[in-house]
């Protein structure tokens, strides 16, 4: 990395649950920086209170997802150079969530939101059982593994104007997994899963207005997910009637 | 603050509008084309069973859809909860409905209106 005599200015949020305000640094740029180099930056030679999260760096954890110019993006795969805009950079913490301190968003209600969403595995077999086979070419498997890639990270949360209006919302990751453990041929819960995503918070909240899908860094759809739902859910309430 | 039965209503209600809504427009363009008066428009629709059917559907379909389109605006813009969403929803549903059926009455009822 060689490092230039340019600075750069960069806006970050200081504050917790109850309010804040940005503070200016001014940070050296350098070659191949990316937004989470400079926030490190910034806590090991300026300011060691400020806090944020991260984990690998390489765009694997989903831990260091934040607000950079008001867009939600890993800050490990976001390149400085991409984002800059007249020599400074914004940076928050992700939007839709409580914030701890800084940088770090508290996490807990998008996690909650999973569970609630039935996104958890129900077993079909015990350990005695036979493994199954699955056929990966299978329709249902394809369309499970179209959102199996999803990291947790939160940045279509923090993207969804569905969220911001209606916190009940259960959002975008949630459903997406709902979705796709529906489509997954070992998991036993369908039934669980439509009623789980049917409620006031559920699927039909979405005004498919697509910001998960144009903002998911994995390049996963849940607004094909919830569409999913929707269509699964609306099929269910009619067969369930006849 | 959509569960699926008004999600499904508000789509079933969606279904029945769209062909009432193409009915409406090509009668609204037939009517002018031919240079119908009030009083031969009037003169169609009053005592019409048909008419007073399509557009009663129409009155209903549209309040359902409308009160329900509300509801959720309501919650998204406003922050109303639950309670406050019933009652908003039902009052624009009552509110349309009586609007509605006052008009179509008044174009189709027997004899006119007095």
């Amino acid at each position: 990395m060689s490092s230039t005599d340019t600075r750069m200015k960069v806006s970050v949020w200081r504050g917790d649950h109850e309010g804040g305000e940005f503070q200016i640094f001014d940070v050296p740029a350098q070659d191949s920086q990316t937004v989470l180099d400079v926030v490190a930056w910034i806590q090991q030679n300026d300011d060691p209170t400020l806090s944020y999260r991260f984990a690998c760096r390489v765009g694997m954890c989903g831990s260091c997802a934040m607000m950079v110019n008001g867009q939600p993006r890993w800050t490990c795969r976001t390149h400085v150079k991409k984002v800059l805009k007249d020599n400074c950079i914004e940076i928050g913490p992700l939007r839709n969530l409580p914030v701890i301190k800084d940088l770090a968003a508290d996490m807990d209600p998008f996690f909650e939101k999973w569970v609630k969403a039935e996104g958890v595995f129900h077993p079909s077999k015990t350990r005695n059982d036979q493994i199954e086979e699955i056929d990966p070419a299978s329709v249902q498997r394809v369309k499970a593994d179209a959102g199996i890639e999803c990291i947790n990270c939160s940045v279509c949360y923090a993207s969804c104007d569905t969220v911001a209006g209606n916190p009940d919302f259960l959002g975008p990751a949630a459903l997406n997994r709902a979705w796709t453990l529906y489509n997954d041929s070992r998991d036993a819960g369908s039934r669980k899963i439509l009623d789980a995503v049917s409620g006031a918070g559920g699927c039909h909240n979405c005004h498919s207005m697509g910001s998960c899908a144009h903002f998911c860094p994995n390049g996963l759809n849940p607004m094909d997910a919830i569409a999913g739902l929707k269509r699964a859910t609306a099929a269910a309430f009619f067969r369930r009637r006849t | 603050m959509l569960d699926i039965r008004l999600y499904l209503l508000q789509r079933l209600s969606a279904l029945v509008m769209a062909p009432l809504v193409i009915g409406h427009l090509a009668v609204m363009i037939y009517a002018i084309q031919g240079g119908l008066s009030a009083a031969e428009i009037l003169g169609r629709t009053q005592g019409s069973f048909a008419w007073a059917t399509f557009y009663g559907t129409f009155v209903i379909a549209v309040s359902v859809h409308a009160a329900i389109g509300l509801r959720v605006i309501a919650h998204e813009w406003l922050g109303l909860g639950a309670r406050a969403l019933s009652v908003l929803t039902w009052i624009a549903f009552l509110v349309l409905v009586w609007m509605g059926v006052r008009a179509v009455w008044a174009v189709t009822a027997p004899g006119g209106v007095a």
